[in-house]
């Protein structure tokens, strides 16, 4: 367990490395930052003061050096456009994009457990195809634009939910529906293949033949085990979502890190977008090493050996 | 026998999985038709602004003006032609970037999956690593940072969608590199290149079809977003998603403006999904989500 | 002679068109135990299933007769069945390595028999359930209720089965071939632990198995199963004596007896294979293997009744293995 632990943190160093060089190769893909940074009315010399300003004169090795040196401090440097720290900007956002993330996860497992059980305990019934049809559909719509609709029916016309904004509790609700249909899908499917095995398994048969009621048989004995592996993927869920929250702060203006990603995208603000894109997937690398811990601790086989 | 009795009779269920191929089957077909006939299908110009004869309603409301079926955009422009070239876009988005995805993907998970060992390592490495970028911030950043065009939104997406492939072919190239034929041609001297070729993936094909239908329906879904977030395709191009980022402004009062678009986009997604679900089932590709 | 503890009559199981059971009739006595014996496939787990209620959605079940302790199994509601099961009758299951569940340990899965049939704490449920396991022939019963099953061999699995069992005094438990998964050694074991419980609870055991070595050593009374039928039922002593079904003689034939079967003799063997029973099957389903047959074998075949509460289905008479070894 200590071993693969131990090489399991190995490998995700190695991977959070690899990443923190493609997000730094990212903001040079342009070729000259400083003149994208300048604007395209900036003047030759207004160029140069940009490029020595930021440290752009110097090689790309340096630079890289410079730059992960600094991130492991936790010093992401300054945002040229917000005129602030950048670890400050993302620590001041995150609270929101997490719990939007948190609230999706919710929404789309309080949702997809109790339909990928039904669809199990009626498999090959048309109850068990209309849940598939189900997650079809999830898997069809574009968030985006079911976001703009939930605000036209759910805000607008029935007046039920505030459209935009970060005010309260509610102005988490639509958001989060939406953010929870991206994994309602894949959640659901692995309930139901999950609970299809558990229900055909020989201690299935036992906590029958014990004469268990079939609360217990379900809820407990079965579900169980089928939720091992939802768990898990639960977590590597939450890892996707929050890296796919930007559409959705954009659509409803949520002030969270996708917002302020996509704010210093369209501002050229390259110091926030490397160092949001280092953050989301260093969240994500340790949420997947969580998700195999919580994997060893939930099945009994796993923990002793 | 005391084993198999307790597990659960299974009711056929063939004709719903058939009537999924099918349905998607149409819809598919019928979307790539009208892309390839987009020019002459099309009832008006998709570019041609007309401001006197802004946001005209489509066919089903009241004031609907005949010859503008889906009605006009907030320029005036035809609804229906621009949903027409709009498929194109889709089309030509999904189908380019599954091309260069499932070239990438197919390729290291191949690899991967007959050397084994070192070369396995590292591909699985390659594909925890891309895991851990956030396709949409990244793709964003790189349309946002090089300006927006058809040609980097495909290669981006591409770029980035290839892990699922990498991910099944690995598996199933595991699978059929231990089958005797396999072996059975080593035995007969075929060099390498050639058993990867002739043997494996002719065999892994189909698993492969399967992940492409859902890498298409990702990439269609995805270009949308970056569309709507005004970092994908660039306006003028009729992009569904752009369409439903124009029509905004204008969608508490004209509803229809988004709604449109956003029914296509559905559609096509859902009869993608429905055509791999049914190819999955009927190439017997087992689970390749 | 008091009324049976379990009486089946004309059992009939279906899946779809094949019948898995057809009219399988047998009774077991309080205290006694009844082996069912036959090849893979005639019936003889279905039916343990179907006595339980526990076969698969899509099986139907029917019969002229099934009653346990005097209750009416058909007319009880599923709810009113699952208080029977783990109470009053108990199931054990070939297959120890996976028959528990691997998320809970021991004692959770043992007590909760106890807490859900007799209510009480959990506290009192384990204490029962360590004396259980000390029963069995675990040692060191505190730490065991504290294991997964994935820590437990196979043979200490069918143990912990057998414990579970017994949580509630059941007054029948049918075994559904409990040794066939272990060890040789092992399977000596358990069957002298079934064996012992039998004798000192007075338990009645229906025990499933294919193994006629089983049969002769734990059984005080047989029934052979072939293609969903009882085709002889009698106490052990008088089938292995005079076994009367020839399928049952082709059975025994099998069975190498160390001193009476020569070296060099080939073992017996039934030809042909078990026929695929087809809806509207009519006669004796042996007779295409049966060197006896004639062609009335085709038409109904009657049950006949030897001496001592044997019986047999099948057209020759009682005796006529008698007058066939005096020839």
């Amino acid at each position: 367990m200590l071993r693969f632990a131990l090489r399991r943190l190995i490998v995700a160093l190695l991977v959070a490395l690899t990443v923190m060089v493609l997000s730094f190769m990212l903001t040079r893909l342009s070729g000259d930052l400083a003149i994208s940074i300048a604007g395209a009315s900036a003047t030759q010399a207004d160029v140069e003061i940009i490029r020595r300003a930021y440290g752009l004169d110097r090689p790309l090795v340096v630079q890289f050096l410079d730059w992960i040196g600094r991130a492991a401090m936790g010093d992401f440097g300054e945002s040229f456009f917000f005129k602030a720290r950048v670890a400050d900007l993302i620590a001041e956002r995150m609270p929101i994009t997490l719990t939007l993330g948190l609230t999706g996860l919710a929404i789309a497992l309080i949702v997809s457990i109790p339909l990928g059980m039904l669809a199990a305990v009626r498999e090959n019934t048309w109850v068990d195809r209309l849940v598939q049809v189900i997650a079809m559909f999830g898997q069809a719509m574009p968030s985006f634009w079911l976001g703009l609709i939930l605000m036209i029916t759910l805000g607008l016309q029935l007046g039920w939910l505030p459209i935009s904004g970060t005010g309260s509790w509610q102005h988490y609700v639509m958001p989060g529906i939406v953010l929870a249909f991206s994994a309602i899908p894949a959640l659901t499917r692995l309930t139901r293949s999950g609970m299809i095995q558990a229900l055909g398994s020989d201690y299935i048969r036992t906590a029958r033949a014990k004469g268990l009621s079939r609360l217990s048989i379900l809820g407990k004995h079965a579900l169980r085990n089928a939720a091992i592996p939802v768990v898990s993927i639960a977590a590597v869920q939450l890892g996707f979502m929050l890296g796919g929250s930007i559409v959705i702060e954009t659509v409803f203006a949520l002030h969270g890190v996708g917002f302020l990603a996509w704010e210093s995208i369209s501002k050229n603000d390259f110091p926030v977008v490397q160092a949001v894109v280092l953050v989301l997937a260093l969240i994500y690398i340790a949420l997947t090493m969580a998700a195999d811990l919580l994997n060893a601790l939930l099945d009994p086989r796993l923990r002793s050996a | 026998m005391s084993g198999a009795v307790v597990m659960p009779a299974r009711r056929r269920v063939a004709w719903g999985k058939r009537a999924g191929l099918v349905i998607g089957g149409v819809i598919v077909g019928a979307v790539l038709l009208v892309a390839i006939l987009a020019p002459w299908i099309t009832p008006h110009d998709p570019f041609v602004q007309n401001l006197d004869n802004r946001l005209s309603v489509p066919f089903w409301m009241e004031g609907a003006k005949p010859g503008h079926l889906l009605g006009t955009d907030g320029l005036g422009r035809d609804y229906l032609s621009r949903l027409i070239y709009g498929a194109r876009i889709s089309m030509l988005i999904g189908l380019l970037t599954v091309v260069t995805s499932g070239l990438i993907g197919t390729t290291l998970g191949v690899l991967g999956g007959f050397f084994g060992g070192k070369v396995d390592d590292a591909v699985l490495f390659a594909i925890t690593c891309r895991l851990a970028i956030p396709v949409v911030l990244v793709a964003l950043a790189v349309v946002g940072l090089l300006g927006s065009s058809l040609t980097l939104v495909i290669l981006v997406l591409g770029l980035l969608l290839w892990d699922r492939f990498a991910v099944v072919a690995r598996s199933t190239t595991m699978q059929v590199r231990n089958l005797d034929y396999v072996s059975a041609a080593w035995a007969a001297g075929l060099s390498t290149p050639a058993i990867l070729l002739k043997e494996i993936l002719p065999n892994i094909a189909s698993h492969l079809a399967v992940v492409a239908t859902l890498e298409m329906a990702l990439a269609i879904l995805l270009e949308a977003a970056l569309s709507f977030l005004g970092l994908g395709v660039p306006p003028p191009l009729p992009s569904w998603g752009l369409m439903i980022a124009e029509g905004k402004d204008y969608m508490f009062f004209s509803p229809w403006v988004i709604f449109i678009p956003g029914v296509a986009l559905f559609i096509l997604v859902f009869g993608i999904n429905l055509l791999g679900d049914g190819l999955r089932d009927l190439l017997g590709a087992g689970d390749t989500r | 002679m008091s009324a049976p503890l379990l009486d089946i009559q004309g059992l009939r199981v279906e899946f779809g068109d094949t019948a898995a059971v057809r009219g399988a009739s047998f009774t077991v006595s309080r205290g006694e135990t009844h082996c069912v014996v036959g090849e893979s496939g005639c019936g003889k787990s279905v039916s343990a299933l179907a006595v339980m209620n526990l076969l698969a959605r899509g099986a139907r079940r029917s019969a002229d007769r099934l009653v346990f302790a005097g209750q009416d199994l058909l007319a009880l509601p599923e709810r009113r069945m699952a208080e029977l099961r783990g109470d009053r009758m108990a199931m054990i299951f070939q297959e120890p390595m996976t028959s528990l569940n691997p998320a809970y340990t021991v004692g959770s899965q043992m007590a909760e028999v106890y807490t859900r049939h007799r209510g009480g704490s959990r506290r009192a449920a384990l204490d029962r359930a360590a004396g259980l396991l000390a029963k069995v022939g675990i040692t060191a019963p505190g730490m065991r209720l504290g294991q997964f099953p994935h820590q437990l061999s196979g043979g200490l699995r069918q143990r912990v089965m057998i414990a579970m069992a017994l949580m509630c005094d059941p007054e029948l438990l049918i075994a559904d071939e409990p040794t066939t998964a272990l060890d040789v050694t092992v399977q000596a074991q358990i069957l002298r632990l079934l064996a012992e419980l039998q004798r000192d609870l007075g338990l009645a055991i229906l025990l499933i198995t294919h193994d006629l070595g089983i049969v002769a050593r734990i059984a005080q009374r047989v029934s052979v199963m072939y293609a969903g039928e009882v085709v002889e039922s009698a106490p052990t002593a008088a089938l292995f004596a005079d076994p009367s079904h020839p399928y049952t003689r082709g059975l025994l034939a099998c069975v190498p007896v160390p001193g009476k079967v020569k070296r060099e003799e080939a073992l017996g063997s039934i030809p042909g294979v078990v026929p695929r029973i087809q809806p509207g099957f009519e006669g004796c389903a042996f007779r295409d293997r049966c060197a006896h047959a004639a062609p009335v074998c085709a038409g109904p075949v009657p049950r006949q009744r030897g001496e001592g509460a044997h019986e047999f289905l099948c057209r020759l008479p009682p005796g006529w293995t008698a007058t066939e070894r005096a020839a």
